[in-house]
């Protein structure tokens, strides 16, 4: 019965969290109008969280991409179709890895970052400083914060799937041999604008959208201590970590279905 | 209310999960004054200021800001409210990514329309007065506790407040910082013809610079008046924590199971 009882709590703990969650992303969407007027508030949270994480994002896609072009090549080559390994690389890297592993990257590095930086605003009274000057946090710090990284998503994925291709023609044309002629007009010929490109932006605009909810709700409901704070972030890595994977499926579920 | 009173305190209590926080709270704050409330550690004082800033609702009673019901107002016009306020933090919490400058710039930027070269003097003449106009191009990382401290006092000060709250301003700081800090409370109040509650328990400091006490016990009011009627009151609370003694009405023991039962229990195994 106690066990029951235990679970039973631990359900509506989950849910009320989630109903607060998502007042909370309400409250930012209604509060976002000063990220929009100001847009220099939301450009500053573009550059920490978009381009610090160029460097991560750059170098795994170009390894990711290497590896494609390996263990592309060397399944191509059992079907005698290696002259295919430009489409294999650039549709599973636009449609699938690209969003999905930039975004997993994108809550490792700037997704933690956000959550710490705005714990650590509450736990040294910085939020609270900020309404006793009659300025809303979360028009100020949170709003810009979840813009930023919901512009920088889609950016940063492309960059993913663009950097991983190049690393695709460095391994499979230059280091093994492919037809370089091949290996792009296949490419130029697969790869459809709407169905894949466009599909793949839309995945990681959601995916933008989840990591910075996350990450900003997470900061600013943190236990205001060190150990809250720590906890915090582990839940932001976590929890947008499994939610990107989960919304990965459905949404491929929706747009790939029967193509 | 009277017209020489900015802050009114009638009948407060707060409840925080059940538990009393303040009960039966009566204060007023006159224009002009320095108010000071003391009390132990956890006796309710910062809860007290968090009421009449309106970060917290009272649970019955009401705290009255320039004649207007802090808990009945509207997020508009508690804002407007605050912008006529100023709140110095226990450690100052300066914004931590931007510089002194722009910590005090911050309020000027976001609630007036001022010309950048105007903001620019006003920054420089509030850090004047607190002594760290040289300090304007430091991130608070730089500065030492002292110094933050009377960086945060003049970013309270920004808007020429016409309430100054000060929450803890001498913990952890150095005889000579607690001194300066003292004495900028009861100038700057003076100069802005501001009122100023200060809550604390450095009882010395304190008792040098404001006009008015209140201590607080258990979340009442257990004494209140001048800082030469504190210095010289007979109740066992207020003379306890006057004169800093070990024991009295506040016990040196955490309330526990009798001594000799405890240790008889362990001894039992």
């Amino acid at each position: 019965m106690r066990a029951l009882r235990g679970l039973g709590q631990r359900v509506t703990s989950r849910i009320w969290r989630l109903g607060y969650a998502s007042r909370f992303f309400l409250a930012i969407l209604l509060h976002s109008g000063t990220s929009l007027r100001r847009i220099n508030l939301t450009i500053r949270e573009i550059f920490f969280t978009g381009v610090l994480s160029l460097i991560i994002i750059l170098v795994s896609g170009l390894f990711v991409g290497m590896v494609l072009g390996l263990q592309g090549y060397d399944t191509l080559a059992r079907y005698g179709s290696t002259e295919a390994l430009g489409v294999l690389v650039s549709l599973s890297l636009v449609r699938e890895l690209g969003p999905v592993v930039a975004a997993l990257l994108f809550a490792s590095r700037a997704g933690s970052a956000i959550t710490a930086e705005i714990g650590m605003m509450k736990a040294t009274e910085q939020l609270s400083a900020m309404e006793m000057m009659a300025v809303d946090p979360i028009a100020r710090v949170v709003a810009p914060r979840f813009w930023g990284g919901v512009i920088s998503m889609p950016l940063l994925a492309a960059l993913f799937s663009a950097m991983g291709i190049f690393g695709g023609y460095l391994v499979g044309v230059q280091l093994i041999g492919v037809d370089e002629g091949s290996f792009w007009s296949q490419m130029q010929a697969s790869v459809d604008f709407r169905e894949d490109i466009l599909n793949g932006v839309i995945k990681s605009f959601v995916f933008g959208i989840i990591v910075s909810w996350v990450a900003v709700f997470e900061g600013y409901d943190a236990e205001p201590t060190a150990e809250g704070v720590s906890g915090a972030t582990t839940r932001t890595v976590v929890t947008s970590s499994l939610a990107i994977l989960a919304a990965d499926f459905i949404l491929t579920a929706f747009m790939f279905t029967g193509t | 209310m009277s017209q020489e009173s900015l802050v009114e305190i009638r009948d407060l209590n707060f409840t925080y999960d059940s538990r009393p926080v303040l009960t039966g709270i009566n204060m007023t704050i006159p224009r002009g004054k320095v108010v000071a409330v003391m009390g132990s550690s956890g006796c309710g004082k910062t809860t007290t200021l968090r009421l009449i800033g309106g970060q917290l609702k009272p649970t019955s009673g009401e705290v009255r800001v320039g004649g207007q019901v802090v808990h009945q107002l509207d997020s508009g016009g508690l804002y407007d409210l605050r912008r006529r306020m100023g709140m110095l933090f226990q450690f100052g919490a300066l914004f931590t990514d931007m510089s002194v400058y722009d910590n005090i710039a911050f309020q000027m930027r976001e609630h007036t329309d001022l010309p950048e070269a105007l903001i620019h003097d006003l920054v420089l003449m509030k850090l004047h007065a607190v002594g760290l106009r040289g300090a304007h191009g430091l991130m608070p990382s730089e500065l030492s506790g002292g110094m933050a401290r009377r960086v945060a006092l003049a970013r309270a000060i920004a808007l020429d407040p016409m309430l100054i709250m000060y929450d803890e301003p001498f913990a952890g700081l150095d005889p000579i910082s607690l001194s300066i800090v003292g004495e900028l409370i009861r100038k700057l109040n003076d100069a802005l013809g501001a009122s100023s509650i200060v809550v604390t328990h450095d009882v010395q400091e304190s008792l040098k610079i404001v006009d008015y006490v209140y201590f607080v016990s258990e979340g009442k009011i257990v004494a209140e008046g001048t800082a030469e009627e504190m210095k010289n009151s007979t109740v066992p609370y207020v003379h306890q924590f006057v004169w800093g003694e070990a024991d009295g009405p506040v016990p040196f023991q955490y309330p526990s199971r009798p001594y000799g039962e405890q240790l008889m229990a362990g001894a039992r195994g």
